[in-house]
């Protein structure tokens, strides 16, 4: 080990978005030393898509707004498989973060007196997202990294995380590559912070970057964390499905906001057929009350367009399935038909979509204050992650936080649009927070040659007989495509119990395979060793997703099964635990949801 | 489905050389799809920087047939595919690997300016009141997402790298959202002066030109900031008080910046249009 320096801190942040950054400017607040490790350039994490807003109660649009509505409203979206912990504190703690980024600099949009503008989004009872057009995860990212570049921070840049350490049962630091040179670099310290975002890559269809290849997940795996909620990806109903190279990238839910609406190939608003019980009593009955609503009449109620996005991506399957879709093999999502409302709505559409209108313009050769879109589901966001304390965001291993996308809890089982900014600040924050504590209060660690040698033995594995392959042997990307190719097909949207059995028989035949993968090259800014390393990642989510989605013999939020469509309150109880077993394995567990306080629970049927 | 030849740049800061590189195209396809396509196919270790394939995060800027470009925005079918597409990697940064760059001075840069400082809240619950009006010019500069095509098309960089001595049009935008906040009480006039070199931009557009963004860069942050600068250091009668005072004022020898917005007469064409 003698090779490798090590760098020494207090706190390590492993992920430069949202979450990961406002973890170590709160850990360096408090005092503590930071190293922040990110896969990409500062800036470039996957935050910076995010497009429709950040919801916090701050009821400047609509003052029958609070934290008790947003709390409500993220539970009922949650499926209550939702951390009430979780859910309460980002219901109460987000408007103090929404502030805090206009402090540092963001400008949101205004209100006509000069506050935070917010906007409607589906699933949430009043206008509660602040926003900045459609462009502000790029606001939110731009903040943070602004604010964090003047703290006495070291960023480590373009720098992948290969394994956790450990020193007994704590955290002890992590082994990770500089891509530039391909060189290791050994980090030590006594609290690490998880903020590496999701697992979108496992999916072919995707509107996430390469980077989402649950890197956090795996290595809180491979050391012990557990894992929960994994059956509960979220397919957002609206990515581009045409042309075929832009599959996937999303159109944002503020198209639907805004007075987007989803039509058939016959023109019909089909979202007003299926209203889920739950919801009837808050979403119109008529076109005509939801124009009223978009246009912030107060005693009209939300378009079924707003409903939770589990249920309209599954309304849109269903379309496309019964033969009602458009010539892609999506539906329409139309928002030019506001002209029929509003006179200047070429000039309203572009000023509140202007990243949508480029992105159809330069992509599709769309305008959309022309046209319909054709718009189909695209895997999106995964509400399950690293199990936590709510109020710390400490993992089941000792030193290990996690906050933001790779961790579970807050979602439940299906993730309300918007609830993602805020969950980053609010929760980035806290991990930041209690993990310098830690390190505080708890003695230094040590780090192991033996598991750092271990780490860069199995790094360096694919560079080992590079060129030895034929052209005819699978390179890295080959098995990455596979993957993705089945779990969409086979884990995706619609599942059933024999085609996620056969799922599991294909990722084990990966994992037996992906070892043994070699890669032409270099150390330096070699792509194919990354996606070589990429793929234990993948293959450990991809497993836990399909083990926990076999696991739960009932449809529920973002999982769906075919053999069980129904709702079933024996599932209600508990949620699906993950973790790796003395050998190896993976073991799946049911571990119940503790009971709410009257308090919250008084909340909920008030709500109701 | 058609065929193309892709003529990729390989090497790394010692040199390197074009490649060619033959690949299926297919309808709709970005000319970052077909490098990946023969990052799959053909050559694994080929090296390119990309997140989010969307045009949102600024990361696969390269000059594509000499034009500075983000790949994941440029259809082929805009291309003359006739030819071979020739892609390279930016030339106002060194070269590391490939399509890659190190843009690490960049982020070194900003770090020199001086942080966006608040005035007090207005209200009691810490938060601030401010007309969209007043905000809609700086959010056209918040609209930039790091690409750093304009600092590969700035001659000050590109041709004269003046790297040390000029903060270029990407941080001058960064400077003009800073100044131009509603909320910003700091002063960054001297500086813009002085350290981050303002006076080296004769304005020649070519960064607007390039921005994916459509940011107006030149007419809407780098103008006034030269304004504001002029207004200050070259103003005749705060320059008669200056001299009363003894404070001599030293203006940048190689590019003198006068009449900053007349300068530059000899408005050069688009870097990126010369042959290499």
């Amino acid at each position: 080990m003698t090779e490798h320096d090590i760098l020494s801190y207090d706190v390590i942040i492993v992920g430069a978005g949202g979450a990961g950054l406002r973890a170590a400017i709160e850990a360096a607040d408090k005092g503590a030393r930071v190293g922040v490790i990110c896969k990409s350039l500062l800036g470039k994490a996957h935050t910076v898509m995010a497009e429709g807003g950040m919801a916090a109660a701050l009821a400047n649009v609509d003052d029958r707004d609070s934290w008790r509505v947003h709390f409500a409203d993220t539970m009922r979206g949650g499926q209550y498989l939702n951390n009430w912990r979780m859910a309460e504190l980002h219901a109460r703690e987000a408007p103090d973060r929404a502030r805090e980024l206009e402090a540092w600099g963001a400008i949101f949009d205004r209100t006509e007196d000069g506050r935070i503008l917010q906007r409607n989004f589906g699933g949430h009872r009043y206008p509660r997202l602040a926003h900045v057009g459609d462009r502000t995860g790029l606001e939110m990212i731009r903040t943070l990294q602004d604010h964090l570049v003047h703290l006495a921070i070291d960023v480590h840049m373009e720098c992948t995380v290969l394994e956790l350490l450990k020193d007994g049962d704590r955290i002890a630091g992590a082994v990770a590559y500089e891509r530039e040179r391909g060189r290791f670099k050994v980090f030590k310290a006594p609290a690490v912070v998880l903020a590496t975002g999701g697992i979108g890559r496992a999916f072919s269809i995707t509107s996430n970057s390469w980077e989402y290849t649950g890197d956090g997940h795996s290595l809180a795996y491979e050391v012990g964390a557990a894992l929960q909620d994994m059956e509960f990806v979220q397919f957002h109903p609206t990515g581009m499905v045409w042309p075929p190279s832009v599959r996937g990238i999303l159109v944002t839910e503020g198209v639907r906001g805004d007075g987007g609406v989803l039509r058939n190939k016959d023109g019909k608003r089909f979202m007003f057929d299926d209203i889920p019980e739950n919801y009837r009593s808050q979403t119109a009955d008529s076109e005509e009350e939801a124009w009223r609503y978009i246009q912030g009449d107060k005693s009209a109620r939300r378009p079924p367009e707003l409903l939770t996005r589990d249920h309209v991506a599954r309304c849109i399957m269903r379309e496309v399935r019964a033969g009602r879709g458009s010539p892609h093999g999506g539906v329409f999502l139309d928002i030019a038909w506001v002209k029929e409302k509003i006179p200047n709505s070429k000039e309203y559409i572009r000023k509140k979509l202007p990243s949508m209108y480029h992105q159809f313009k330069q992509l599709a050769n769309i305008d959309i204050t022309e046209t319909a879109m054709e718009v189909g589901p695209t895997t999106h966001y995964v509400m399950g992650g690293i199990r936590v304390d709510g109020d710390t965001q400490m993992s089941t291993v000792p030193g290990l936080f996690a906050a933001g996308e790779c961790a579970a809890g807050l979602h439940g089982a299906n993730r309300l649009g918007g609830n993602s900014l805020s969950d980053l600040l609010v929760f980035g924050r806290r991990a930041g927070e209690y993990a310098a504590a830690y390190a505080r209060d708890n003695a230094a660690v040590n780090v192991d040659a033996a598991q750092v040698d271990l780490a860069t033995t199995n790094a360096l594995r694919p560079l080992d007989g590079a060129g030895d392959r034929g052209p005819a042997a699978e390179g890295p990307y080959q098995i990455q495509h596979e993957l993705q190719e089945f779990m969409q097909e086979l884990v995706g949207i619609v599942r059933c119990e024999d085609e996620m059995k056969s799922a599991l028989e294909r990722i084990a035949a990966l994992k037996k395979k992906a070892p043994g993968v070699t890669v032409p090259g270099n150390r330096e800014y070699n792509p194919g060793w990354h996606t070589a390393l990429d793929l234990r990642n993948l293959l450990t989510v991809s497993e836990a997703v399909a083990r926990a989605a076999l696991e739960r013999k009932e449809s529920r939020g973002g999982h769906f099964r075919e053999d069980y469509p129904d709702k079933d309150s024996g599932f209600a109880k508990f949620n699906i635990v993950l973790r790796k077993g003395g050998d190896g394995a993976m073991q799946v567990s049911r571990e119940s949801i503790p009971p709410l306080p009257a308090e919250l629970a008084q909340i909920i049927e008030e709500m109701k | 489905m058609t065929h193309a030849t892709f003529r990729i740049w390989r090497g790394d800061s010692s040199g390197g050389a074009l490649v060619d590189y033959e690949t299926d195209v297919t309808e709709g396809m970005v000319v970052l799809d077909a490098v990946h396509q023969i990052q799959a196919e053909k050559a694994n270790d080929l090296a390119v920087r990309w997140n989010c394939k969307a045009g949102k995060c600024g990361s696969c800027s390269a000059e594509v047939n000499g034009m500075p470009k983000l790949m994941c925005m440029l259809r082929i079918d805009e291309l003359d595919m006739s030819r071979p597409v020739t892609i390279e990697p930016m030339r106002a940064f060194p070269p590391l690997r490939d399509l890659v760059t190190d843009v690490s001075w960049n982020f070194r840069v900003k770090k020199r300016i001086k942080k966006f400082t608040p005035r007090p809240p207005d209200a009691p619950d810490g938060s601030w009141r401010m007309q969209q009006s007043d905000v809609d010019r700086v959010q056209e500069f918040r609209k930039c997402i790091e690409c750093f095509l304009c600092q590969d098309v700035c001659h000050v960089l590109r041709d004269h790298h003046k790297h040390d001595e000029f903060i270029g049009p990407r941080f001058l935008v960064h400077v003009a959202a800073l100044e131009m906040h509603p909320l910003d009480v700091a002063d960054r006039v001297d500086e813009l002066k002085e350290a981050h070199g303002i006076g080296y931009c004769n304005i020649t557009l070519c960064c607007t030109k390039v921005c994916p963004e459509n940011i107006t860069i030149t007419d809407n942050a780098i103008i006034p900031l030269k304004e504001r600068v002029v207004d200050r250091h070259y103003d005749p009668l705060t320059k008669l008080v200056r001299l009363f005072r003894g404070k001599r004022d030293k203006g940048r020898a190689e590019i003198p910046a006068e009449d900053p917005v007349l300068h530059g007469s000899s408005r050069s064409a688009n870097p990126s249009e010369e042959s290499r």
